[in-house]
């Protein structure tokens, strides 16, 4: 008697197990399934459009003649400008907090603020980019000023990407360095943070490929919608071979000119903003590819 | 620690002030007007292909707080400026010369299905859109004795956009009042989305979104039982807007230049070839264009530099014929 009543509870138990796993398993597929149809949508609407004429082309009132030549350019120099100045700041940030810092109400509030700013909505970004960059550091709506805006608003995801890497380095390996006579910079420089790095570029390349389908906070701080000229070219025939002029010019990014296009009446501006997504899904795409890869490459190389 | 001196030492370097650009024009503002000026601006590189000409799109209202901070030369606004407005102008020395450049039609809308409506008065629209209306006035029954008894669904534009507000403006008779329970889009395309998929619906925008969308919505007259501007009900069509008889739904666009930047040759040519161009261009985007004379007195309006507005910086005003109102400042 009591033993077919536990066979029936084990039975009982091993259905919720499979409902449950079946129910996991749906769930996950739900966004893979979502993303697939959007990513099908898209495709299916934008695909024939995209060609050469369409990347080197700029915005025109016919959807046939108009391109992302300017909005391409833009996006690509505020992905390079935002990681220039949100990985080092922030990667120092995170080693400091994690390796210097003493636990005190000081570094306790840093903290605080840090985890706090990561949830904080985009658009207050811009606000503050277009008070202090474009306004009072009088830098006006260029792609520098951009570049700064974004920079802050994945400068704390960075930063806590960055130290919760740094946590994940075993404490021996610090012992082990500091007792072959290293010093504590020379044991970050040369252990800690090799060990680190595959996190920590995981985190900054995934921070700033979100950072590059922001629109509220660059259309705050003033970003363009029709540009027809490109940002100076930092790449020149005289000495000394470079020049950063292009920093100062005006700009405009994929998602801005995506917003535009979605909001035009002719349906053709539909279809070039379904091939302009695609153009910025590729770029995502290829920023997480690089972050793959170089994750992939600097675990090789550590070796204890 | 290096890069973040470097960084720091660029931004200080870059801060300094640079040469200005002598062939920039920096043009900001409204959404509606957005389409002409760029339009403009496209065809205006076969002109002149050294012109840096920049557009952003920040709102009628957002376009003039730049151009009163001196931040741009010229702002894009789908109504007049308003008096408040006109203050910060002052305040900051700005000056300005106002031009209209195009009529923009709004366009009252059904589902293509819907049997019932061929037509709908400005005191029946009154009747669906002002403030008291909410959660009053549900039913299509309700509008005219002859309908049916069914729900009413209705789609307008978000309430910062200057169509709403010259709507309101129109139909209630105050800027802005209009009952809250409607379903509200930034995006005019999400509103034909949203009419052409609801028997039901009601909802108004621009007339370009009815032009490129004609297979999906039906088109509804507006009689403002006024018959000295034609008799009867009248749709938003080409000439009727033109000639000033679709009252009280169509208004003037305008592009407003400061007045320091009017003197730069690169401006002049560009406002020049707006002008000559702005009419078929207009048309082109769909939108209605000024009769040629318009064009003409705008043009010796910004030659004569005449700074001010023509609407006594009082915002939007209804039944407004701009040929007539350039002729009498002419005189």
């Amino acid at each position: 008697m009591q033993n077919r009543q536990a066979m029936r509870t084990r039975k009982w138990n091993q259905w919720r197990d499979r409902l449950f796993s079946l129910l996991g398993l749906s769930v996950t597929t739900l966004g893979v399934v979502v993303l697939l149809a959007l990513l099908v949508d898209v495709f299916m609407d934008g695909f024939a459009r995209l060609d050469f004429d369409f990347l080197t082309h700029f915005p025109s009132r016919r959807p046939e003649r108009a391109g992302i030549y300017a909005a391409w350019v833009g996006t690509l120099w505020i992905a390079v400008l935002t990681a220039a100045m949100a990985f080092p700041i922030g990667v120092a940030a995170a080693t400091y907090l994690e390796e210097y810092a003493r636990k005190n109400w000081l570094t306790d509030l840093i903290e605080i603020n840090i985890a706090n700013l990561a949830g904080v909505p985009s658009i207050i970004y811009g606000l503050l980019g277009l008070g202090i960059f474009v306004r009072w550091m009088d830098l006006e709506r260029s792609i520098l000023a951009g570049g700064m805006t974004l920079a802050l608003l994945v400068l704390p995801i960075v930063i806590l990407s960055s130290r919760e890497s740094l946590r994940t380095v075993p404490s021996s390996i610090r012992e082990a360095s500091y007792a072959l006579g290293a010093s504590k910079w020379q044991t970050i420089r040369n252990q800690v943070l090799p060990a680190a790095m595959p996190g920590i570029l995981t985190g900054a390349i995934l921070a700033i490929s979100r950072a590059l389908g922001e629109t509220a906070p660059l259309i705050t701080i003033g970003a363009l919608t029709y540009v027809a000229f490109l940002p100076k070219n930092p790449i020149g025939s005289e000495f000394p071979f470079f020049n950063l002029d292009g920093l100062m010019d005006p700009f405009s990014v994929l998602p801005i000119q995506i917003f535009n296009w979605v909001s035009r009446p002719q349906k053709g501006f539909a279809i070039n903003a379904a091939a302009a997504i695609i153009v910025l899904l590729f770029i995502t795409f290829v920023m997480n590819g690089i972050a793959v890869y170089l994750r992939h490459r600097s675990q090789k190389k550590v070796r204890w | 620690m290096k890069h973040l001196l470097c960084s720091i030492s660029l931004v200080a370097v870059l801060a300094t002030p640079g040469l200005a650009e002598v062939s920039q024009i920096k043009i900001d503002g409204s959404s509606t007007v957005f389409p002409i000026t760029e339009a403009v601006a496209e065809e205006f590189r076969s002109v002149n292909r050294e012109a840096r000409i920049t557009i952003g799109v920040s709102g009628t209202g957002g376009g003039f707080k730049k151009f009163c901070a001196g931040e741009i030369d010229i702002a894009n606004a789908s109504r007049p400026i308003k008096a408040s407005e006109v203050k910060q102008c002052v305040a900051k020395g700005v000056h300005y010369i106002e031009l209209p450049v195009a009529y923009d039609g709004i366009a009252v809308v059904v589902h293509p299905k819907n049997d019932w409506v061929n037509a709908l008065t400005v005191q029946e629209l009154k009747k669906i859109w002002e403030p008291e209306a909410q959660g009053q006035v549900m039913r299509w029954s309700q509008i005219r004795p002859g309908f049916p008894d069914r729900e009413i669904h209705l789609f307008g534009p978000g309430v910062d956009s200057g169509t709403f507000d010259y709507f309101t403006e129109a139909i209630v008779g105050k800027s802005a009042a209009s009952r809250g329970d409607f379903t509200a889009s930034e995006n005019d395309n999400v509103l034909v989305q949203g009419i052409s998929t609801d028997l039901n619906a009601l909802g108004f925008f621009g007339v370009a979104y009815y032009e490129f969308n004609k297979d999906r919505l039906k088109l509804v007259p507006i009689d403002d039982e006024n018959d000295a501007n034609g008799k009867g009900p009248i749709a938003p069509e080409y000439d009727k807007v033109l000639k000033g008889d679709y009252q009280p739904l169509s208004r003037p666009i305008f592009i407003y230049i400061r007045k320091e930047s009017a003197a730069r040759p690169v401006v002049k040519q560009f406002i020049r070839f707006y002008m000559e161009n702005g009419g078929f261009l207009s048309k082109d985007v769909g939108y209605i264009a000024l009769p040629e004379a318009a064009y003409r007195l705008a043009w010796t309006r910004f030659e004569k530099q005449k700074t001010g507005s023509i609407f006594g910086g009082e915002g939007a005003q209804i039944g407004v014929n701009v040929e007539a109102l350039l002729k009498k400042e002419g005189r």
